[in-house]
């Protein structure tokens, strides 16, 4: 498996980052080299190995649904870059294209 | 000069009443006034921290003081403290202002801590130099053209350089060990789960632990006493009672069984490294405690399943950051997506963006079962080699990095080799356990070597017990 810059294009936009063309390439350089040492993991069978998500014993834990004090809607907005008195704002989602 | 003492010296010269906290506290912000070219913190709070070190002093007075009364403290960038900014070494979080306080920073608290400031990193504590902060980096004390590691750099050298008794960090793959190794003082990584991650800005949600640099493991202890436990707001944070860690310390270590990896011991572990870690091995055994070779058998699938599983965590975690909400949004956007994708893209580093690529691709379309299930399968793999190396020996002994601390630029252009820098310590990560690192001599540059011990999980007090036992055997032989 290779990583050509077409991927990193496609990764890009999947992550919403943009890149130059320069920068594309570079990462597309460093990927391949990162991933080839990784594919050392295809050495080893695990198809009997169940996947490890957590590391320690944990169970769920449930409590009662009480309402509690929250953020209040003033310090939600306090770090938004744009804001209305009650809104977070962002450019325009939809119409007029 | 205050600044030279450990907090133990500290507390007692306060309740003796030869200092105040005042004192205490002006001594240190003096010397981080003039330490500045190091770089180490990114906001200091001169005139709140003497303010709540004069109360500090009226509670000893009377009598109300908590346990680190007179420690002054610095809290790496990644932690919240309510009112004050939590950047992450990044711009994109450069004018954020916290809404609450950290768990940890509550516990601090409590227990009449001084909070001296925050602390430089690597961006979203992701390195291991702390080149790649948006703030510049930060400078290793020892030698000023060499990295103090990272991510957790600005703590460490906070501690390193006397400008702190003490610092919180974070170790996601080594983010406290391989600094505290770097720069000669002492860093403890607790178990996953130990300490509350609530109010930590989340880089690897099942990696990411925070614990404590000090000058001697004593006070790394006090403080993990004072962090550790079960928080309702932290799901993931352990229900399992927290001992008295200072029981465990001035202790002999006659009859405890040592593993040393020979995977660890083999190639690439730099001599010097090397000689000054079978100095300790030597002092362990000439002191009565049985020294055994142990196997970990996948353990060269390190740095490929954590370098997976982490930036798939991070480039998830680091998805928030979209300039909708909070953080820094570019304001030439015309409409939603692009305002995501330029706001991203020009508040992230280099660094932090080859992660999320890298987090991303792993777990995209196509590649999610060959590269992260297998990644999390391998992960299972290693900690069995722990659990069963765990079965024959108390506690594990190995170098805490491969080399002693590398030159500015020298690694930062090679992502490769950057990672492979944490080689001895994303396993204690990976497997969930507890690790220490603290200084064992120095290479023929002065510079420190770091020897780290790792043990079962919720079994702080083994390695804090054979630390403090190494700890006291260097200090027998400076005087």
């Amino acid at each position: 498996m290779s990583v050509t810059v077409k991927d990193v294009e496609h990764v890009a936009a999947l992550a919403r980052l943009s890149f130059s063309q320069d920068e594309k390439e570079r990462l597309t350089h460093e990927l391949n080299e990162i991933l080839q040492y990784m594919e050392q993991l295809n050495s080893l069978d695990t198809s009997t190995v169940e996947p490890l998500s957590h590391v320690i014993q944990l169970q769920n834990v449930f409590r009662e649904d009480e309402i509690r004090p929250g953020v209040s809607r003033e310090d939600a907005l306090k770090n938004a870059p744009v804001h209305s008195e009650k809104f977070f704002k962002v450019p325009k989602v939809i119409g007029d294209r | 000069m205050q600044t030279e003492l450990t907090f133990d010296e500290t507390q007692k010269n306060i309740l003796s009443g030869a200092t105040t906290c005042e004192k205490v506290l002006d001594d240190y912000l003096q010397k981080i006034d003039s330490t500045k070219q190091l770089n180490a913190f990114l906001s200091v709070f001169h005139e709140e921290a003497r303010e709540h070190a004069r109360r500090v002093d009226r509670k000893i007075a009377s009598g109300t003081a908590g346990k680190l009364a007179g420690m002054v403290v610095g809290i790496k960038d990644v932690l919240c403290m309510k009112g004050k900014k939590v950047t992450c070494g990044s711009r994109i979080l450069e004018n954020f202002e916290s809404l609450y306080n950290a768990t940890v920073v509550d516990a601090l608290l409590n227990e009449d801590a001084i909070l001296v400031g925050k602390t430089n990193m690597d961006e979203f504590a992701m390195g291991s130099s702390t080149e790649n902060s948006a703030f510049g980096p930060v400078l290793n004390p020892v030698d000023k053209t060499r990295v103090p590691g990272g991510s957790s750099g600005g703590s460490c050298v906070a501690v390193a350089a006397g400008l702190s008794h003490t610092a919180l960090g974070t170790d996601t793959g080594g983010s406290i060990r391989q600094p505290a190794s770097f720069c000669g003082v002492v860093g403890l990584k607790p178990t996953y789960g130990r300490v509350s991650r609530y109010g930590l800005v989340a880089l690897s949600s099942s990696f990411d632990q925070i614990g404590p640099f000090a000058h001697t493991v004593r006070d790394a202890a006090t403080v993990l006493g004072v962090i550790a436990g079960h928080d309702e707001r932290d799901s993931t944070s352990a229900e399992v009672p927290v001992p008295d860690y200072a029981q465990f310390l001035s202790k002999d270590v006659k009859g405890v069984n040592v593993g040393l990896p020979v995977e660890a011991f083999a190639d690439g572990l730099n001599d010097e490294v090397r000689s000054n870690v079978e100095k300790a091995i030597d002092v362990l055994r000439a002191a009565g405690a049985s020294i055994y070779d142990i196997h970990l058998p996948h353990s060269r699938y390190n740095i490929s399943t954590y370098y997976i599983l982490m930036t798939a965590e991070a480039s998830s975690n680091l998805a928030r950051y979209d300039g909708a909400r909070y953080g820094f949004r570019e304001d030439e956007a015309r409409d939603l997506a692009s305002m995501y994708t330029k706001s991203r893209s020009e508040g992230f580093g280099a660094e932090t963006k080859r992660r999320i690529m890298l987090g991303t691709y792993v777990l995209s379309a196509g590649y999610h079962e060959a590269y992260y299930k297998k990644a999390q399968r391998v992960r299972r793999l290693i900690q069995n080699d722990f659990v069963q190396a765990f079965a024959e020996v108390d506690c594990i002994l190995m170098p805490t990095s491969p080399t002693t601390a590398f030159s500015f630029g020298e690694k930062a252009h090679d992502p490769l080799q950057m990672y492979l820098s944490d080689i001895y310590t994303v396993s204690a990560n990976l497997a969930g356990i507890p690790g220490i690192s603290i200084p064992y001599g120095t290479d023929t540059k002065g510079l420190p070597v770091g020897v780290q011990l790792l043990g079962k999980q919720f079994d702080e007090p083994t390695i804090l017990r054979v630390a403090d036992f190494l700890e006291s055997t260097l200090k027998g032989q400076e005087s």
